[in-house]
């Protein structure tokens, strides 16, 4: 939250009778599953950085500013980051506008953009600001949503979209698309608008084939045949396959991965690690990670189904089953069916933005199970 | 806000709608879900036993297979570069166990410098488990010396490897650049896979501006070896069962052979006409700007470089005084002194600020009106009354300093810029920089005079400026270059040391055209009256290069030049001998010929050399002659005599 919402938020205090923070929210289900995972994730990632303590101590701090910023989203009123909303998207609609244009200032790829202390990108942010965007245009309409109000919420969506897929990070970009078109999904639009759309997004195909980067491609060309580039990208899936593979029922042990400590794996800490949990605890391991990943989306999903009104209803709903689709589309870029997009894993993969904005995230759904109204009004 | 729907909200339907939504969003999240583990189960529990296999019995591995470096041929077809076999010692880090150890140890053996730990350590560390980490060339005996004691080396190893030789050792060293180490800053602007198997990259010269032309594309072949590295299968010795063992070979493309306009009989010449002094010589061909000869001396040898310098003698290299790594020709900024005149005085008569019979009268001294300070002429008694042709003659400063004022000082800029002076020619290698040419305009811009009262342009700066002293700096680059736009009567070629590469199969030249830029435009009279004048300098009895340049066939035009490195105070008598032989001045020759169709430019710079006529006219003289002599047929052999 920048300083400057903050102030804004707080001249309606007295109109809306009620104060930014109010009872102190803690979700237990949702902070005990979170410190499994990251947990868990700290103990691969001490094996995947090849044993670095420093490095796990450094990862161990973003985590803890992770759950600093999940204590302090659950402790905002929902209703506050309603009326946050379109200032939040046009604060980092403005951003990534800047981001874009120091880019064509300084021809090359941009992505972060540096605040002398802290450098972060502004595409992490959308990820969030999209939904919050899109829930609070239809918060106040009547569901499901009609096409003019339809087409108003996809540029809400493919604008930022658009900037981001120019950085260029096709990544994030699909990441935000999905975020945004998940609470249109659960906004309730019709079954037959869904099957035309993704009708005519495979139409598009080719269009999009035809305006992405050389290495882009190269990505999409690896996955259908990862053997064409044994050198190259290709490497990363044979061997990630092969690590994966290898790990059997119960793994190799901790610490005990060859084709992680022998360095085969590359990207082992980052958007790979998946594969050295794969390697060193086997299917048990994995299974286990994604049972403590379904918990956190399912008492999302409950989260939503008891929220009081249609904007926290879908904020909640859109960002649990985001979370879901980041861990699709890593584990299934890291086990090979789908292609290489650089996702991380959610809070597993060392990285500190993406840690930031999910335990952010968590804190938004804290919020709104903890502030409901528990008396009907 | 957003306007309010006109229609009531059903809260009830929406409330289940949505509750629908969530209910089927979380049967597809469990579906994909179910379908990530059905992967991992085909993964981890079907196919475990051939991914086993693959990650412990055996290893499906890739070896990298270098390239061939493209040779480097002068434009005789002389090899200026080549790849000789050598022994190598290599370590793949998979198999080491204690880097420190082995570190250590070959320290012991004399084969590792003990200040090179970290790099090698870093270096090693920074690559694929598999990958053959090249450490540096064996001698035969280092070679020796260490297969004996190979058993208690795990993971280091010798191998038969090609090392980057270069014939003509220091003589080429500057223009032609040499190979080293790839280091972690190279590692930034290379495409690591294409590296994968190769260890040396060029560093300066050619050798670093044409990488991407010389380097060629990496291969790789299949091969399957035990946990202990060793190759069980290898498709290279397969022959023929490669496609049935599945294993696949992608053999790699050598790079591409790069002709150089460079004439080594020249270049030879040059070098050792500069031997034993500081200073830079650069000869161009007029007619394309193929350079035919840069030599900077001190030069250093690149074969030590090519095979890896220890730590503690590149740092002696470095901290020479003579620093002969620095690269003279292309970044040694030097006053032009009196070669300056020829061009402001072509540019005099342009702006018609002067006639050929114009005369202005030397006292040996020259006053601003209204002001006392004398700029002297080097000539104490003067030279009476000189027109232009005496002027550049002689060296006539006074004229010159007259001339200046006339012309102004934005006029000298416009005119010596239209020659290339001021912003690097752009030759085709790295390391060039520009040189100074000084104007109201850039001193304001310069950051190093601060109070607004020192950004003022003095009229006394201007009067300096027209004997090439001050703040204008040249490069010999530069002074080539224009020498050699002067001989073309203003016909402008890029510098370039390329002018083809050549195909190592078919050794087929792609010559590349050279590119012109744009012409310096003066009348036909007025180049004549100055190149006149240059021919004087060789020839007229008062030529001030007539002595080092008697004799010769083939008529030459030049100015000498004589940069000061210190400034002599007002009323203080000049004497050489009393003056350090770092504090002696600079000399400077820049000369053209055949003077009526000129084919070689020169430009010769001497630090310390004294004056122009004595330092670096007779470096031109050796080179002039060297050209002149293998045209005619004279000395074809030069090379044969030589090496």
């Amino acid at each position: 939250m920048s300083l400057s919402s903050i102030e804004w938020g707080a001249k309606p205090r007295k109109a809306l009778g009620a104060p930014v923070v109010g009872k102190l929210v803690v979700d237990l289900p949702l902070l005990l599953t979170l410190v499994a995972v990251t947990g868990f994730g700290l103990v691969v990632l001490y094996s995947a950085a090849g044993e670095d303590a420093g490095r796990v101590a450094r990862q161990g701090v973003r985590a803890a500013l992770g759950f600093a910023a999940f204590f302090v989203m659950a402790q905002i009123q929902p209703r506050y980051l309603r009326i946050w909303s379109p200032w939040l998207y046009c604060a980092v609609l403005g951003l990534l506008l800047a981001v874009a244009v120091e880019g064509e200032i300084s021809q090359g790829a941009q992505r972060w953009l540096d605040l002398g202390i802290v450098r972060f990108q502004p595409s992490e942010l959308m990820k969030l600001a999209a939904p919050m965007m899109v829930a609070w245009f239809l918060h106040d309409r009547t569901l499901p949503p009609s096409l003019p109000q339809l087409l108003v919420v996809s540029l809400i969506i493919a604008v930022p979209a658009v900037l981001i897929a120019r950085q260029p990070d096709l990544g994030t970009a699909l990441l935000v698309v999905a975020a945004g078109g998940l609470a249109v999904l659960l906004a309730g639009i019709s079954v037959r608008l869904i099957l035309v759309s993704g009708g005519l997004s495979l139409a598009l195909a080719p269009v999009l084939w035809i305006s992405m980067l050389d290495y882009q491609r190269a990505r999409v060309l690896t996955f259908l045949n990862p053997e064409s580039d044994p050198l190259g990208a290709g490497y990363n899936i044979i061997q990630s396959k092969i690590a994966i593979g290898s790990g059997h029922l119960f793994g190799k042990g901790w610490l005990n991965g060859s084709q992680a400590h022998l360095e085969f794996l590359p990207e082992r800490s980052t958007d790979f690690i998946f594969a050295v949990l794969a390697e060193e605890f086997g299917l048990f391991g994995v299974v286990l990670l994604l049972i403590l990943y379904l918990v956190l989306v399912g008492r999302g999903l409950y989260i939503a189904i008891q929220a009081q009104d249609t904007f926290t209803r879908l904020l909640a709903g859109s960002l649990s089953l985001t979370f879901f689709v980041y861990v699709f589309v890593n584990a299934g870029m890291v086990s090979g069916i789908l292609p290489v997009v650089g996702v991380p894993l959610p809070l597993v993969s060392a990285g500190g933005t993406s840690m930031v904005t999910l335990m952010g995230c968590f804190g938004i759904l804290a919020a709104i199970h903890g502030h409901r109204k528990l008396l009907p009004a | 806000m957003p306007k309010r729907s006109p229609t009531l909200k059903d809260h009830w339907r929406e409330q289940r709608l949505f509750f629908s939504r969530i209910i089927a969003s979380a049967t597809v999240v469990l579906l994909l879900t179910a379908v990530l583990v059905g992967r991992l189960v085909q993964l981890q529990i079907f196919d475990y036993q051939r991914f086993s296999e693959l990650s412990q019995d055996n290893r499906l591995r890739i070896e990298p297979l270098p390239p061939t470096r493209g040779l480097i041929f002068d434009r005789n077809g002389l090899v200026i570069a080549e790849n000789l076999p050598t022994w190598q010692l290599v370590a793949v880090p998979e198999q080491i166990a204690d880097l420190e150890g082995l570190l250590q140890g070959l320290t012991a053996l004399g084969l590792v410098d003990a200040a090179e730990h970290q790099t090698l350590a870093d270096l090693i560390r920074s690559h694929r488990g598999f990958e053959r980490v090249k450490l540096r060339n064996l001698t035969e005996a280092e070679a020796a010396r260490f297969a004996v004691r190979r058993h208690r080396f795990p993971g280091i190893d010798i191998q038969e490897g090609l090392i980057r030789y270069y014939p003509f050792g220091p003589a080429s060293a500057h223009a032609v650049g040499y190979v080293g180490s790839i280091s972690s800053a190279d590692l930034e602007r290379i495409d690591r896979r294409n590296y994968a198997a190769t260890s040396h990259i060029g560093k300066t010269g050619i050798e670093r501006a044409y990488e991407d032309v010389l380097h060629g594309q990496v291969g790789y072949r299949q091969q399957v070896v035990n946990a202990r590295g060793r190759v069980l299968l290898d498709p290279a010795e397969e022959g023929g069962e490669v496609a049935s063992a599945g294993l696949e070979t992608r053999w790699p493309v050598p790079g591409r052979n790069v002709v150089l306009s460079l004439d080594m009989r020249l270049q030879l010449a040059t070098y050792e006409a500069l031997a034993g002094s500081r200073g830079a010589a650069v000869a161009i061909d007029p007619r394309n700007g193929d350079v035919l000869a840069l030599v900077s001396a001190p030069a250093f040898d690149p074969n030590r470089l090519a095979a890896g310098l220890s730590r503690s003698d590149f740092a002696a290299l470095q901290a020479d005084n003579d620093n002969p790594l620095f690269n003279r020709a292309l970044a040694g900024r030097y006053p032009p002194g009196s070669t300056i005149k020829p061009f402001l005085g072509l540019a005099a008569l342009h702006h018609e600020k002067k006639t050929p019979h114009d005369h202005t009268y030397c006292p040996g001294f020259f006053r601003l009106p209204g002001n006392t300070h004398r700029y002297r002429d080097w000539r104490p008694q003067g030279h009476g009354n000189i027109d232009l042709y005496g002027a550049i003659v002689q060296s006539c400063d006074v004229y010159f300093y007259q001339l200046a004022v006339d012309l102004g000082i934005e006029r000298m800029a416009a005119a010596l810029t239209s020659f290339g002076f001021g912003p690097a020619t752009g030759i085709d290698i790295n390391g060039e920089i520009g040189g100074v040419i000084p104007s109201p305009e850039w001193k304001r811009a310069q950051p190093q005079f601060k109070r607004p009262e020192d950004k003022v342009w003095f009229p006394g700066e201007t009067v300096i400026a027209g004997i090439g002293q001050g703040y204008m700096l040249v490069t010999p680059l530069q002074l080539a270059h224009a020498t050699a736009t002067f001989a073309a009567r203003g016909a402008r070629f890029r510098p370039r040391l390329m002018i083809g590469t050549e195909d190592t199969f078919e050794g087929r030249l792609a010559y590349i055209e050279p590119e012109a830029l744009p012409p310096v435009e003066m009348d036909e009279a007025d180049w004549q009256v100055v190149h006149d004048a240059m021919v004087g300098v060789t020839r007229d009895q008062r030529g001030s290069a007539r002595a080092p340049l008697a004799g010769t066939e083939y008529v030459v035009a030049g100015k000498t030049g004589t940069a000061q490195v210190f400034t002599v105070a007002q009323e203080e008598k000049y004497n050489e001998e009393e003056i350090e032989e770092r504090l002696r001045d600079h000399g400077l020759f820049i000369a053209y010929a055949p003077a009526e169709s000129p084919r070689i430019a020169v430009a010769v710079v001497v630090e310390n050399g004294g004056g122009g006529s004595r330092a670096a006219a007779p470096v031109a003289r050796k080179i002039l002659d060297v050209y002149f002599a293998t045209q005619a047929g004279i000395v074809e052999d030069y090379v044969a005599l030589q090496y």
